[in-house]
């Protein structure tokens, strides 16, 4: 039987898929090179994919749980801030702490080590999900992990050269990662919507992934020469629907076209 | 009555054989595995069953109409297009002669057998290690002294290598 509880996690796996590919989606035509700008977009594609295949899947569960006829759009544009239960993580902008002292609003080095802490979750997540109970979801899983690889492969890739590089691409890949790894405490924090999908079968308490997600981060910061900052106390609220400032202004950019031309096709 | 009823199907799979793919012209939607089955609903409406190769492939649409116009020109009037997931989509399912066909075009063709889900789902570690990355033969001179350039590259299924012999770039399909 679907329960609210299982909607709401489809639309927490949704909303981290559009909401960080709309970031990363950021860096077209601003790459910091050829190379890298369609890198980004790529993944922003994927994962903008992964997030239509979700809400579509979240669309059918609504219709069987409240009778509603939504459609992928209504979720991604016609929901406000509040709705939206993405990691806090994901809506941060690329600008990182150092970016007073860079060259620009944009640290590459905030968008490498984000899309590595996340892929490096969402490898060992989707893998879970491949055994769901809900069969369109591990259907929606087995197609993600391929493509959540080959982001985890990107992002690791940069973090070792930035880690290992000069002076100044170790100095800002060490800030970004201690800038970004408090926000990670909220991945594994557990509520009632976890653990009634946990029970259903539907998908993996998160918390039972973190041993393995740190031991994977560990490592290739290590081999990255980077130091693990200490773990955070706060933790995050974005999955609750508690966003940062960025936010709105990042909704605004989303949703300004589809609001003010509800309906439009081309 | 079957019999004609099957005769119909396989002039459908002939028909749907002919329709190339809208980014890699010189290879078919079948020969890339991306049409999955053709069958007959309960209320007789064709079914034409097709897989995304990645999440986000923006050549979805095309193909459904690509197939459509297909159907329109051999006389199947009426059909509906079913999307589905799973099995997921890999490389995996390429043909030995839609590989030939890539390699002819320029594009050099997945190495190795990696798709598999079963595969997937028993490598436990996701770790990063620095691995040997694939070095395709370069399909212009056939060495295969190449180095990839970029991982990500023209479409979703692509990465950018380059020759180190002939020194020409080319597209290859990835693993997936």
């Amino acid at each position: 039987m679907t329960t609210s509880q299982h909607l709401s996690y489809v639309l927490r796996l949704a909303d981290n898929a559009l909401i960080l590919g709309q970031r990363n989606g950021e860096w077209c035509g601003h790459g910091p090179v050829l190379e890298e700008d369609i890198a980004l977009a790529n993944i922003s594609l994927d994962l903008i994919g992964q997030a239509r295949l979700l809400y579509s899947h979240a669309a059918t569960l609504d219709a069987e749980l409240y009778g509603t006829k939504k459609t992928e759009d209504d979720y991604a544009y016609f929901r406000n801030e509040r709705d939206f239960r993405n990691y806090t993580l994901t809506e941060l902008p690329h600008a990182g702490p150092l970016s007073g002292t860079a060259r620009s609003d944009r640290d590459y080095a905030v968008t490498v080590v984000r899309n590595f802490l996340y892929s490096t979750l969402m490898a060992h997540l989707w893998t879970a999900l491949m055994q769901s109970a809900d069969a369109q979801l591990a259907a929606i899983a087995s197609k993600s992990i391929k493509e959540t690889r080959y982001h985890l492969n990107h992002a690791s890739d940069w973090l070792l050269r930035f880690g290992d590089g000069t002076e100044e691409s170790h100095r800002r890949a060490q800030a970004a990662v201690d800038y970004l790894m408090p926000y990670t405490r909220e991945f594994f924090s557990t509520d009632d919507v976890e653990t009634s999908i946990a029970d259903a079968g539907i998908g993996p308490l998160t918390a039972d992934l973190e041993t393995a997600w740190r031991e994977d981060v560990d490592a290739t910061l290590a081999q990255a020469t980077l130091q693990k900052p200490a773990d955070a106390k706060h933790v995050t609220t974005g999955k609750l629907g508690e966003h940062s400032e960025h936010m709105g202004f990042l909704l605004a950019e989303l949703q300004g076209l589809a609001r003010q031309h509800p309906g439009a096709t081309w | 009555m079957i019999a004609t009823a099957e005769a119909s199907l396989d002039r459908v799979w002939e028909v749907l054989d002919a329709v190339p793919d809208p980014e890699i012209p010189v290879v078919s939607i079948r020969e890339l595995g991306i049409l999955r089955d053709v069958r007959r609903a309960a209320d007789d409406t064709l079914e034409i069953v097709i897989t995304p190769t990645y999440s986000g492939c923006p050549a979805m649409y095309q193909i459904a109409e690509d197939i459509g116009a297909a159907l329109n020109d051999a006389g199947f009037a009426n059909h509906r297009i079913e999307t589905v997931l799973a099995p997921a989509w890999t490389t995996d399912w390429m043909t030995d002669a839609a590989r030939d066909k890539l390699r002819q075009y320029g594009i050099a063709p997945p190495m190795g057998n990696c798709g598999s889900n079963e595969h997937v789902a028993q490598e436990r570690p996701i770790r990063f290690v620095p691995r040997v990355v694939d070095k395709p033969a370069c399909p212009r001179c056939g060495s295969s002294h190449t180095e990839r350039l970029a991982q990500f590259g023209s479409t979703a299924c692509k990465a950018l290598y380059r020759c180190m012999d002939c020194r020409e770039p080319f597209d290859y399909f990835k693993p997936y």
